[in-house]
């Protein structure tokens, strides 16, 4: 339609203002960070280029690679958690929640999915609370089952710590998939559900035999936004843990251990090359799960509209 | 399961199942919902209560303020609000009016390069921008936006819009050509046109703007890192800092909690129907 005109203005008009900031604001930072990974500080605030030596520090010196293989560790973690208990749960909800017999659908979904939209800071707070011996309200929730003495200061222990944060942010995040899920499983043809029960199906075979492999692209998205968001983690260890992440860096995720770096603390100055180096290497795991993602839902990828 | 009807029928095994149903959701309630009451809750007690008595509402005897005397001698709660209502409301209203922009041509147009734009504006869905954080700073104190409320609005309006783009796209594609057609044989201009077709998608725009907020209201890192001077604090870093230092108040704890919550629970509540309306039909199809 624009072939006899000279040159599409308006098309460039619409699109100026969100390209020019996106790209100054996010695709510039990001590139510019993974450039200046490749310089250290030299003499009298300025940087030279010294190639990949940084990551080589990061990955090998022994003051920079078992922090950094110790948060990569922790962050595995801290996704296999949720992909193991927030996950499955919130597929559970949505299967509850989309169940013909289910009433005041409306207010559980808005109960259950409320912590979501909290915080992850107020959140981290509350927890800390609940779970503090101070407060003894985590002793007496033991104590309903006949558990109190099995009650622990379960954030101050370097083998409870991370569990329990991870946890934490499982309650909070777990409104997420419970929607995705929910919202692919309201979508599926109802007639194909009523087949199967003419069929004689129960309830049970539905789920597993037809809901379950029709809403498989969700299990794919729900995992990918997972990872992304697990390895981009931040503010619950922060707020619960301070950016030691304590106890002993047992909480330390690549998040903290990035902020650390780039930021700096009472006792370490602030090591701006060292930082971005950390986040390539963010961004590297990330890309990686990304690039998996799209490999493997490939086929399905092709049918999402760009 | 015998007979093979079309409604489930209402014998013994349903009604367990019924039964089942709603006692794991109800269950799964409390939980979502008692540290959020248990907070509220104690944060209306005297000292003594919080710790003597958790469970019980506060009463004639518990009662106290004092918490949210402490909160409001301590720190500037009411300036934080407007800082984050301000970033937040600039912010939104910069990402819709861009994201909406570009979708339209992405939608609308065919020129060459369409579908690559669509993909590089779609990246920022899946890198985060937090990576970028070291280069970001740098920027920003480059041009002196440091401590400003400005650095801020800068970074969550580039942060929303991958997201807001395509979404918008989408939903747009889906707007009959007729009326466009129309229009132009009246001779509107392209820019009518784009201003003919943001009420038709009202919806997706609505859905956008929660997803955009919250994350923006809620957010700790660009806060800590770029505005954490006294006058550009944001709620959530006002109350990490507050938290942080009355740590062992505990009224002060609970009631800078609530504070920071509450506001957000009641909007929350009122549009929590379009908002998960929105969530589940702007859920990748």
């Amino acid at each position: 339609m624009n072939k006899r005109k000279p040159f599409p203005w308006h098309v460039v008009v619409f699109l100026a203002p969100a390209t020019i900031v996106y790209t100054a604001f996010m695709i510039f930072p990001l590139l510019d960070s993974l450039r200046f990974s490749t310089f250290a500080p030299g003499p009298d605030r300025t940087f030279t280029f010294v190639g990949l030596a940084n990551y080589q520090r990061l990955t090998s010196d022994a003051n920079w690679a078992p922090f950094l293989w110790n948060a990569i560790k922790n962050n595995f973690l801290f996704f296999a958690v949720h992909m193991l208990v927030q996950n499955p749960l919130g597929l559970l909800l949505a299967a509850l929640l989309s169940s013909q017999i289910t009433r005041f659908k409306a207010l559980f979904r808005t109960v259950l999915f409320l912590p979501t939209v909290l915080s992850v800071v107020l959140i981290g707070f509350i927890w800390r609370l609940i779970l503090s011996p101070i407060w003894g309200i985590s002793k007496d929730f033991l104590g309903v089952f006949g558990l109190q003495h099995l009650n622990q200061p379960w954030l101050g222990l370097e083998g409870t710590a991370l569990v329990t944060l991870s946890l934490v942010s499982v309650w909070q995040w777990v409104g997420i998939p419970m929607l995705l899920f929910l919202a692919a499983l309201v979508g599926i043809p109802d007639e194909l559900i009523e087949a199967a029960r003419v069929d004689g199906a129960n309830a049970w075979r539905v789920f597993w035999g037809i809901k379950f492999p029709l809403i498989l692209p969700t299990v794919g998205i729900v995992g990918v936004l997972t990872f992304v968001g697990n390895f981009n983690a931040f503010d619950l260890i922060y707020t619960t843990q301070r950016a030691t992440a304590g106890p002993n860096y047992a909480t330390d995720i690549l998040g903290t251990f990035f902020f650390r770096t780039f930021f700096g603390m009472q006792l370490q100055a602030a090591n701006p090359t060292m930082g971005a180096t950390i986040a390539g290497i963010m961004f590297l795991i990330i890309l990686a799960g990304v690039l998996l993602y799209l490999f493997a839902y490939q086929r399905r990828l092709q049918r999402i509209e760009l | 399961m015998t007979a093979p009807t079309r409604l489930p029928g209402k014998g013994w095994g349903h009604w367990a199942q019924v039964v089942a149903t709603h006692a794991v959701l109800l269950a799964y309630a409390a939980v979502a919902l008692f540290p959020v009451v248990l907070v509220v809750m104690n944060s209306f007690k005297s000292r003594r209560a919080i710790f003597g008595s958790p469970y019980d509402l506060p009463n004639a005897d518990t009662f106290s303020l004092v918490g949210y005397q402490t909160v409001f001698s301590g720190a500037r709660f009411d300036l934080y609000f407007l800082n984050s209502a301000i970033v937040t409301g600039v912010s939104l209203a910069l990402v819709l009016l861009f994201a909406s922009m570009a979708a339209h041509a992405l939608a609308e147009y065919r020129f060459r390069g369409n579908a690559l734009m669509g993909l590089y504006l779609a990246v920022g869905i899946m890198i985060p921008i937090r990576l970028g954080t070291v280069s970001i700073l740098r920027m920003m104190v480059a041009l002196g936006l440091t401590d400003t409320l400005w650095s801020l609005i800068l970074v969550y309006t580039a942060q929303g819009i991958p997201l807001a783009v395509f979404i918008l796209t989408v939903f747009m594609r889906q707007v009959p050509s007729d009326l466009k057609d129309a229009a132009r044989i009246d001779g509107a201009s392209e820019y009518r046109i784009y201003r003919l077709i943001l009420p038709l998608v009202r919806p997706a725009l609505g859905t956008v703007a929660v997803f955009t907020m919250i994350p923006i209201w809620n957010d700790l890192w660009f806060p800590l890192v770029l505005a954490s001077g006294e006058r550009t604090k944001t709620v959530i870093l006002g109350a990490q800092i507050f938290l942080g230092q009355y740590v062992n108040d505990w009224n002060a704890v609970l009631a800078s909690l609530t504070l920071a919550m509450v506001p957000i629970i009641v909007l929350y509540v009122i549009f929590s129907r379009q908002l998960i309306r929105g969530l589940t039909q702007g859920a990748v199809k």
